[in-house]
């Protein structure tokens, strides 16, 4: 049962990823576009997760683990750019 | 015993994805930049928590040890997550000065409703 | 002893942090692990931030039950309202007034805003005396700032004095 269920959510989680995609696309602001990466990226952390309990292994973990800290950090020097217009200061 | 953790799993993962969907929903049918800003802050951070956490007991439900590990990834989310929000609002509202309210005046408290501005969904 | 470790707690983050992530509790990795909670917070404290100073720490874990329950409501409410007609938002910025001085008590109240129910914080004064919050769905500001003073800042206050 977890595992049918499993694979439901991966296919929640992927239409959620589509609608952050389009969201990436249509903008309209630069701000859009960049609540739609970070979106984007806590997305892929859950798909991830989902995909190795579909798997039944523990090897993506470390995948989230970095995937979550760059983009953190990505999102972080995009919006300081926006603020600054300058990433090094 | 194992049962009832494999229910545990399941109400996790569906609340989880529920939540996930609903932050990117929110992203994709707002109409305004600070409306949009609310979804996938809040419902995107405790999806992801909630997914994380079903993974732990279902890893812990095949034998493959209590991985306390994913519950670093959720510490940092919800860490991190608060702090883009903030970033993301400074951002807008520095790349868009209409956005910015007037700053205080003398004590605070008082507010003025968000400029309604229609530019597209 | 301050020179060698200038924040307990933030040594006693590292050192649990590591020993978490290597998932390894073998004599190595804890000296490694000790090394590392010597030597990070002697490097961050090269940055030069304000020393946090604790109060009564007791406080925290009354806050935090607080915390989580109303994230989860917040959640609920916030996933209502998308889900709901748009029509009904009434989105609306309000400046909070701060009471609370320590820059990591204000942090704290920041991300504690943003993650609670329909609020997010979008801008500090220059002064520190004021929190700009952008609210999803503001009926009553007047209700809306006591609540977040009572209910958060005031256990806040008590932690980082």
């Amino acid at each position: 049962m977890i595992h049918s269920v499993v694979v439901a959510a991966l296919g929640v989680v992927g239409v959620a990823m589509l609608l952050c995609l389009w969201r990436l696309l249509r903008g309209p602001t630069v701000a859009d576009r960049i609540l739609a990466l970070d979106t984007l990226y806590i997305n892929t952390i859950a798909m991830l997760m989902l995909f190795g309990m579909y798997l039944r292994s523990a090897i993506f973990f470390e995948v989230a683990l970095i995937i979550a800290m760059l983009g953190f950090v990505g999102t972080v020097v995009l919006c300081k750019y926006l603020i600054r217009g300058d990433i090094v200061e | 015993m194992s049962a009832i953790a494999a229910w545990v799993v399941v109400a996790l993962v569906v609340v989880g994805a529920f939540f996930v969907f609903v932050g990117s929903f929110g992203l994709a049918k707002l109409s305004e930049f600070l409306k949009r800003l609310h979804g996938p802050t809040k419902s995107s951070t405790l999806g992801v928590g909630c997914i994380l956490i079903a993974s732990i007991v279902h890893h812990a439900l095949l034998d493959q040890g209590l991985g306390l590990r994913e519950l670093l990834i959720t510490v940092f989310l919800f860490i991190t997550a608060p702090i883009s929000a903030h970033l993301m609002a400074k951002a807008a509202m520095a790349a868009d000065p209409v956005l910015r309210p007037k700053p205080p005046a003398g004590r605070g408290g008082a507010s003025e409703p968000a400029p309604e501005r229609d530019r597209g969904t | 002893m301050k020179r060698l470790l200038p924040s307990l707690p933030l040594s006693v983050a590292v050192f649990v942090l590591w020993l978490l992530l290597v998932a390894d509790f073998g004599i190595g990795q804890m000296l490694l692990a000790l090394v590392l909670a010597v030597a990070l917070p002697l490097a961050a404290s090269l940055l030069g931030p304000e020393p946090a100073r604790f109060g009564r720490a007791r406080v925290a874990l009354r806050l935090l039950p607080v915390v989580l329950w109303d994230m989860v409501l917040s959640n609920i409410e916030v996933a209502r309202r998308i889900l709901g007609p748009e029509k009904a938002l009434k989105p609306a910025f309000l400046w909070l007034p701060l009471d609370i001085t320590s820059i990591h008590g204000i942090t704290a109240l920041a991300s504690i805003i943003t993650l609670t129910p329909g609020t997010l914080s979008a801008e500090l004064t220059e002064d520190r005396r004021h929190l700009l919050v952008h609210c999803f769905n503001l009926d009553d500001p007047e209700r809306q700032v006591a609540t977040i003073k009572a209910r958060y800042e005031a256990p806040l206050k008590e932690i980082f004095p």
